[in-house]
């Protein structure tokens, strides 16, 4: 990776990293988030770290992002509306805070080592498959599997929390139809379904609204 | 051959963009993508570094990273989706259930 290259793909990452924090509709913070992945990607296949560059790439650029695209059209979300101004105080005191986040980064980086000692060619096979392979099913072996447990946690954890019957409304509508005695339980339950869906109706033209 | 204080200063520079999203928005989904630029920014840390020892260590950890941003994502975009089915926001200003 050449010098020029390099700056090209560092001005590239900055700027749509910027754009994901500063644009107000969320699709185009999500897109401008995908090309600072993709670029990253880019730097890594560079730095000899071939694998973990396309892993960037689909498994970031792609799965991770397509899940936010999802979230984001599910809950059908506009461009955000400027709140006033207010809380000056505390304005000043964070910024004031995040100047010396800045200043902490760049002290860190006055002392960081050159590239005097760094070896400016990497071992033979470096960043191959087999050798991320080898390390990872070796020294890591372990934390793999527990990684295992984790994504099957997660999985589990993402279902519990998202779904549908767990709504307050559904759940009271179908108290609110168990109370009624003589409904057959098929009855009950397309009832209660109706009032959940007008319930959420209800919601989603509210936000709508707002 | 780029000189390492240039990529860690990549690294400190989108880290900090990060850092400067998740303090200043107020919607969630963009805290959660300021998240993702700040793992970002510390695997290409590891990536470099890595490279600079010539140690396979650092991409394996960037494996193990991404695999905790995507489990992550998955929880974290499961409680905004129940968030917004019961308060109808992602206004992160008017989530205030576990305020005391």
């Amino acid at each position: 990776m050449t010098i020029g290259v390099f700056i090209f793909l560092a001005a590239l990452s900055v700027i749509s990293a910027i754009g994901t924090v500063a644009q107000r509709n969320p699709v185009h913070c999500l897109l401008a988030l995908v090309v600072t992945l993709l670029t990253i990607a880019v730097l890594f296949i560079g730095l000899d770290a071939v694998a973990v560059g396309f892993l960037q790439m689909i498994v970031y650029a792609g799965a991770i992002m397509v899940l936010f695209l999802f979230v984001i059209w599910l809950l059908n979300l506009q461009a955000e509306v400027r709140t006033e101004p207010g809380h000056l105080a505390l304005k000043a005191f964070s910024g004031l805070l995040f100047a010396a986040l800045v200043a902490e980064l760049f002290v860190l980086l006055w002392h960081a080592p050159s590239a005097a000692g760094a070896r400016a060619l990497a071992p033979a096979g470096y960043g191959s498959i087999d050798n991320l392979a080898t390390t990872l099913f070796s020294d890591y072996l372990i934390s793999f599997e527990i990684t295992s447990v984790l994504l099957l946690a997660a999985i589990v954890g993402a279902i519990a929390l998202a779904r549908r019957e767990s709504s307050p409304q559904a759940a009271a509508a179908r108290t609110a139809g168990a109370q009624i005695g003589g409904m057959p339980a098929e009855a009950q339950a397309a009832a209660a379904r109706t009032q959940a869906v007008a319930a959420e109706a209800g919601a989603s033209a509210h936000s709508e609204g707002a | 051959m780029v000189p390492m204080s240039y990529l860690v200063g990549l690294s400190a520079v989108l880290f900090t963009i990060g850092v400067a999203g998740v303090l200043l928005r107020r919607n969630t989904i963009v805290i959660f993508m300021s998240i993702e630029i700040m793992l970002n920014a510390v695997n290409l840390a590891f990536v470099a570094l890595g490279r600079r020892l010539g140690s396979m260590d650092g991409q394996v950890i960037v494996f193990f990273v991404m695999t905790v941003a995507a489990a992550e994502a998955a929880v974290g975009l499961a409680i905004i989706i129940s968030v917004f089915r019961n308060r109808a926001t992602v206004n992160a200003d008017e989530l205030n259930l576990m305020r005391w």
